[in-house]
């Protein structure tokens, strides 16, 4: 078995559901995600089309976040997912350096990396994932692409020729597909992001990686203090102008 | 581009908030003091290979304290760095053998192992009267010819050492600039730079002739170093992520004027500097090349570090 994702981008309405669904029920703390759904215009105006790209993890086949942790807290379950053990982490955030999708955080909550995990949580105890279920355009379709009778491979092969995944050239062998997708959707340097011009709210960078309200010392000091209730909504911490201001704290 | 005609630009309207720098200044200060922990054992074995231990009295026990001092800043800001210092010896517990990250914490970890092994007999070899009645001091003094035995066991060991954060960095996928064969040979001049200035300013006194070798190291490192990040910055066409990641940067900026500070005071001024005392012996003004060369080096590393970080991948 071998589970994949595809993404009908004709069908996307960019209604977000399947963001807030995946926030919810993996609880991902505000300021990170694990899905996003993202709005592009393409074209000049008057002759212009949004488009909306679902991004989330692509659980490649030869992932490069699992070939750097150095730990293996990242690992391959046997249904092809890539799965994070954020027991074992230990926060050096090689896999976000490694990972050519940008799909991994590092949770606020815990200071640990986390990332989509097709919701292994649910698939173990038969389920569809989250985003899935609550897609009203089915447009998120999930499957085991080594079976050739399941919806997602008929799909593919309904669709022969318009099938992408995210930077073939990366030899990362995504089992993530879309449809429906082209350059100005799927490659993030042929889309501008300028600053300020967005629909509801500027377009920012992470002040912090991780805790914001965690200095190095308290990272040392984090297993002899009491815990303490955190203030979810303080992780909403952007940086509108600076880019790199938390370096100030040493990078995180 | 595509994205160059008007018909098919594409504006991204709603997106989340991007992370910014993720390895920051203490990765940048890490690899520097690892920089110069190895740099300085390969250079003094150079030395020790061309010249008597005579001439460099005070080699054998300066070159392992230098070594473990700036071993042991890499390995506590390599700790700092992590989220969960503590969990750094999930590292030993379960080790994932295709991450550079393991491979080379455990051998930086053999590595400082011996150069404090190292360190304690020259230092206990150079001051014979130093707790000369102290039980560990008598055992570390009678295996004295441990030193001379480790040492081209160790002088090997200083190579993949300082050459493991390149492949940590070609493991970045998600950061082409870095994926480069040039990443390797820019971290053994690194070494060899950082390895001659911090030996330079214990050579006062030491033989002339020791002396000029030591220019001569820092004058060929500071040249190839300068000559590899000056092939990397105009002539890196490998991929459309690292062109963009320096087309960001040669679009002027703050890191432009950070790459061009490392390249003329912490090469091109060393590089002349370190010739000209190879002639003259003027140790000042090798000291002085010594010290530009040191900071030029940790800021031509932050600006490398730090760029393609600056790039959208999703």
């Amino acid at each position: 078995m071998k589970l994949g994702f595809l993404v009908d981008l004709n069908l996307c309405m960019g209604c977000k559901g399947c963001e807030v669904a995946c926030k919810v029920e993996n609880e991902v703390p505000l300021g990170t995600w694990r899905l996003r759904v993202k709005y592009i215009d393409i074209g000049t105006f008057p002759d212009t089309s949004r488009s909306f790209t679902p991004l989330r993890c692509n659980h490649c086949e030869s992932a490069p976040c699992e070939r750097i942790c150095p730990v293996s807290a990242l690992h391959y379950l046997e249904n092809g997912i890539v799965n994070v053990d954020s027991s074992r982490c230990i926060g050096c955030a090689g896999c976000m350096m490694a990972c050519p999708y940008g799909a991994i955080y590092m949770d606020p909550e815990t200071n640990t990396a986390d990332k989509c995990t097709y919701c292994a949580h649910r698939i173990e105890s038969g389920m569809m994932p989250a985003c899935v279920v609550v897609c009203p355009v089915q447009a998120n379709i999930f499957g085991d692409i080594d079976d050739d009778t399941s919806h997602i491979s008929q799909y593919i092969m309904e669709h022969q020729g318009a099938v992408q995944v995210r930077k073939p050239e990366k030899h990362t062998i995504p089992k993530h597909f879309y449809v429906g997708g082209g350059n100005q959707t799927l490659n993030p340097l042929a889309q501008q992001r300028l600053e300020g011009y967005s629909l509801f709210n500027n377009i920012t960078h992470l002040k912090h990686i991780g805790n914001p309200h965690e200095s190095v010392i308290d990272r040392f000091t984090e297993p002899f203090r009491s815990e303490e209730k955190l203030d979810n909504r303080s992780f909403m911490d952007f940086d509108n102008n600076a880019h790199e201001s938390h370096e100030e704290e040493g990078g995180h | 581009m595509e994205n160059t005609i008007h018909a098919t630009q594409a504006i991204v309207t709603l997106d989340v908030a991007l992370p910014g720098i993720i390895w920051g200044w203490m990765i940048t200060l890490n690899m520097w003091a690892k920089s110069v922990g190895t740099g300085v054992i390969l250079v003094g074995a150079f030395l020790l290979y061309r010249h008597k231990k005579e001439e460099m009295p005070n080699l054998r026990w300066m070159m392992p304290l230098i070594s473990f001092i700036f071993l042991n800043i890499f390995l506590l800001f390599t700790l700092a760095d992590l989220h969960h210092p503590y969990r750094m010896v999930n590292i030993f517990l379960h080790p994932h053998w295709t991450s550079a990250i393991t491979v080379g914490a455990w051998m930086a970890s053999l590595f400082t192992g011996l150069i404090t092994v190292m360190m304690l007999i020259g230092g206990f070899d150079a001051y014979p009267d130093f707790r000369k009645n102290c039980g560990i001091a008598k055992s570390v003094r009678g295996i004295s010819p441990f030193y001379e035995k480790i040492f081209p066991f160790v002088v090997f060991l200083a190579i993949p050492v300082t050459l493991y954060t390149a492949i940590i960095m070609a493991e970045s996928s998600a950061r082409e600039l870095w994926q480069a064969p040039a990443e390797v040979m820019q971290m053994m001049w690194a070494a060899l730079l950082a390895g001659s200035a911090a030996l330079i300013f214990i050579s006062g006194s030491w033989s002339k002739e020791s002396r000029r070798d030591l220019a001569l190291v820092l004058a060929i490192a500071t040249f190839f170093s300068f000559m590899m990040y000056m092939g990397e910055y105009f002539f890196s066409f490998k991929s459309a992520e690292a062109e963009a990641t320096l087309a960001y940067v040669h679009s002027g900026g703050e890191y432009n004027v950070e790459f061009w500070f490392a390249m003329v005071l912490g090469f091109i001024v060393p590089f002349f500097l370190a010739v000209s005392t190879m002639k003259s012996d003027n140790k000042t003004l090798l000291r002085f090349a010594a010290i530009l060369a040191l900071v030029g080096l940790y800021m031509a590393k932050d600006v490398w570090l730090k760029i393609p970080q600056m790039l959208s991948l999703s």
